[in-house]
């Protein structure tokens, strides 16, 4: 059984490698077949081994065969599996396999079916490689392969030439984390001699003390990486962007499972990051800053793709925050959790652009709630989870990283104070997507209606964001103990109130308008402050300044070789001379003769001048 | 002294106007017969000099340069010559502006 393993993420290769060499030659049914039957496959071998866990919890670890040998470097193409790794694998595979099931449906009209379903099948197993790697090598080749498929299914649609530059965007942002991720595995090596998961925690643990610059130099390099993998700030710019994908390929890639890689990583390295507290603070107030930063963002964007990418920065930047603090399993528990929903909420928000003619524009919907029930009640069921209304996912995870963040040491009543601020503007801007979109006038006729591929996976991911709090992850060997100690009853009740005076403003706001802002809204400042927030705080614009002008300056001095320009001078300067000199020899006599009387009577005057 | 007694200064004056005018011949004229000419008057304007240097020292000296002069220009014409008929067999003229195949 145990065997058997490799297969989970080699199936959905070998189906993907199968959908690229057949493209053109197999049916639409066929290729639907393999490419959800595949993932289908690896989320039943996930589930059995997960059983067989369950029953005997033991970590194991299994080498398939050794990647390379140079010296006495020799990293295998091993497995480690373990709690941590079986959640993980669950929610690639299970979400993952709700997500392909959604795309048969979704991408039906779409010419380039097969090339779709082969990047998925690719994205999944490289997933799957990142997380099931017992050494950091084989999970950077997992990293940059999801970081590839990612760049190939954000330019899904590459006609048209805005996808393609959001694509490389994706892909150049993510690299300079990943740049510093490298540089962070070279130093662990150089420090450490292996970069094997298990041992390096115990290496680190012989050789470093808490608070030594070197594992704080690590930890920071390898959270360069995860902030870029992660969208957290300040290389969060990709993911907004990275929508210009097809909606599925959103959900699954940038909601779920790829964006979430750097609380992963994070959390897999844990032991180092116990030896650096220096660092943990970085990551909690990353994460602090970067939920808080999105969650304005949201509340001003017009675009209910955009308004989920914020939203996810902004939940991961929640993951990161609880990752700080030191509650690892809150934060892989939010990590689980939010798949569900945001893939929920995605995949609605899919079948919604799916039978609207590909609008994107909230205020060009509103009434959908009769019509689109179905999408309805998914959206509904996904905002609550995402505002964490209690008895939702959602509010498990959030309400565990909120108190736990109170616990800490120090600044932790200040965290857990930003990370009620941020709940309250999750609420509001979760709902003011619902009450706009699915109330009040209708502005647009749905042309299609939600088959079966797409109620399915809406239904299925409706009971998961729902009941998937009760879920009790098996991550309790992986991690260290969290202090059991509950804190004071007035914390607890006002961190469940908070997310529902926030559904409570949404409401008045923007359903039954008893609160009126336009006055507000329409004053000078505010009208400022709101194009600051709809543009991203400006980063985009600053990134575009500070970077990319000066860079495209640089190119264009550059393409005119200014290196060059000295060494073209001297040929320049003995051209010219020989172009004189050779003047000179006219071969005419005469003029020889004349220019000879001329020397001499040069000669003949000098020498009377002096004498 | 018997005969003329012309003073040093007036046949330098003819010689060095000789030789200028001999100079200017060789540096205005293009037919190679012309410019030959031309050196012809050089020489015999140095040579003018000479004698009249000797005659004015009482020395022999400037008479046997004048032998020397002559019997140079002598061979200076025949290898002139010589290089006229091959002027003019290869470029069909005396022109010598039309000799500048060393033009660099």
């Amino acid at each position: 059984m145990r065997e058997l393993i490799g297969l989970i993420a080699f199936i959905p290769l070998l189906s993907s490698v199968a959908l690229i060499l057949g493209a053109g030659r197999l049916s639409r049914i066929v290729i639907g077949c393999l490419g959800v039957g595949s993932v289908g496959v690896a989320a039943l071998l996930t589930a059995a081994m997960g059983l067989d866990f369950l029953a005997n919890p033991e970590p194991f670890q299994v080498t398939l065969w050794t990647w390379m040998q140079v010296a006495d470097f020799a990293p295998g193409v091993a497995i480690y599996f373990d709690g941590l790794t079986l959640v993980m694998m669950s929610v690639i595979t299970g979400v993952g396999f709700l997500i392909h099931l959604f795309s048969t449906e979704f991408m039906e009209d779409d010419i380039s079916y097969a090339r779709y379903f082969a990047y998925l099948n690719m994205f999944v197993a490289a997933m799957l490689i990142l997380v099931m790697a017992d050494n950091l090598l084989l999970l950077y080749l997992g990293w940059e392969g999801v970081g590839v498929c990612s760049y190939l299914l954000v330019g899904f649609w590459y006609q048209n030439s805005a996808n393609g530059y959001a694509a490389r965007k994706a892909f150049i942002v993510t690299r300079i984390g990943d740049t510093a991720m490298a540089l962070g595995l070279f130093l662990l090596f150089t420090e450490l001699g292996t970069l094997d998961i298990q041992a390096l925690g115990v290496a680190a643990n012989a050789k470093w003390q808490v608070g030594d610059n070197m594992p704080l130099l690590a930890c920071m390099l390898i959270l360069g990486g995860a902030v870029g993998k992660s969208a957290q700030l300040p290389l969060h710019t990709w993911l907004p962007d990275a929508m210009a994908g097809p909606t599925p390929v959103s959900a699954l890639i940038h909601a779920a499972t790829m964006v979430t890689a750097g609380v992963y990583l994070i959390a897999r390295t844990h032991e180092l990051y116990l030896l650096a507290p220096i660092a943990m603070i970085a990551v909690a107030l990353v994460g602090l800053t970067t939920s808080l930063m999105a969650a304005f963002t949201a509340l001003t964007q017009r675009d209910i793709k955009r308004i989920l990418a914020y939203s996810t920065i902004s939940q991961i930047g929640y993951m990161f925050l609880a990752l700080g603090v030191g509650a690892w399993s809150a934060g892989i528990f939010h990590l689980m959790t939010h798949a569900f929903f945001k893939a929920l909420l995605f995949l609605s928000s899919g079948a919604i652009i799916h039978c609207l003619h590909h609008e994107h524009d909230i205020f060009k919907m509103g009434g959908l709630r009769s019509r689109m029930p179905v999408t309805f009640w998914s959206f509904m069921i996904g905002s609550a989870a995402l505002a964490a209304l209690p008895m939702t996912s959602g509010f498990f995870s959030k309400d565990q990283i909120l108190l736990q963040a109170y616990q800490m040491h120090g600044i932790g009543p200040w965290l857990w104070l930003g990370g009620l601020v941020g709940a309250l503007l999750t609420a509001i801007y979760s709902f003011r997507l619902v009450f706009v979109v699915f109330f009040g006038q209708a502005n647009t006729e749905p042309d299609k209606h939600t088959g079966w591929r797409m109620a399915v996976p809406l239904s299925l991911l409706c009971v998961l964001a729902l009941l998937g709090g009760w879920i009790i992850i098996p991550v309790a060997e992986v991690f260290p103990v969290a202090s059991d100690h509950h804190p004071a009853f007035w914390v607890e009740a006002v961190s469940i109130a908070v997310p529902l005076i926030g559904v409570a403003i949404a409401y008045l706001v923007f359903y039954s308008r008893q609160l009126r802002l336009e006055g507000l809204v329409k004053a000078p400042l505010m009208q400022k402050i709101q194009h600051f927030w709809f543009s991203g705080w400006g980063i985009d614009w600053l990134y575009d300044r500070v970077f990319v002008k000066p860079y495209y300056g640089l190119a264009r001095v550059l393409k005119s070789e200014p290196v060059d320009a000295l060494y073209n001078l001297i040929v320049r300067v003995n051209q010219s001379l020989n172009h004189w000199l050779s003047e000179g020899q006219s071969g005419q006599m005469r003029r020889y003769i004349a220019s000879m009387v001329f020397g001499l009577i040069v000669l003949l005057a000098i020498l009377v001048g002096v004498l | 002294m018997e005969g003329l007694n012309i003073p040093l200064n007036h046949i330098l004056l003819v010689s060095s106007l000789l030789f200028a005018i001999g100079l200017l011949g060789l540096m205005i004229r293009r037919n190679i017969i012309f410019i030959l000419m031309s050196l012809e008057v050089m020489l015999n304007s140095a040579a003018l000099a000479f004698v009249a240097a000797g005659a004015h020292w009482g020395q022999p000296d400037g008479q046997i340069v004048f032998m020397f002069i002559l019997s140079v220009a002598a061979a200076e014409v025949a290898v002139g010559l010589g290089l006229v008929l091959q002027v003019q067999r290869r470029f069909k003229s005396l022109d010598m502006d039309n000799a500048d195949r060393m033009r660099g």
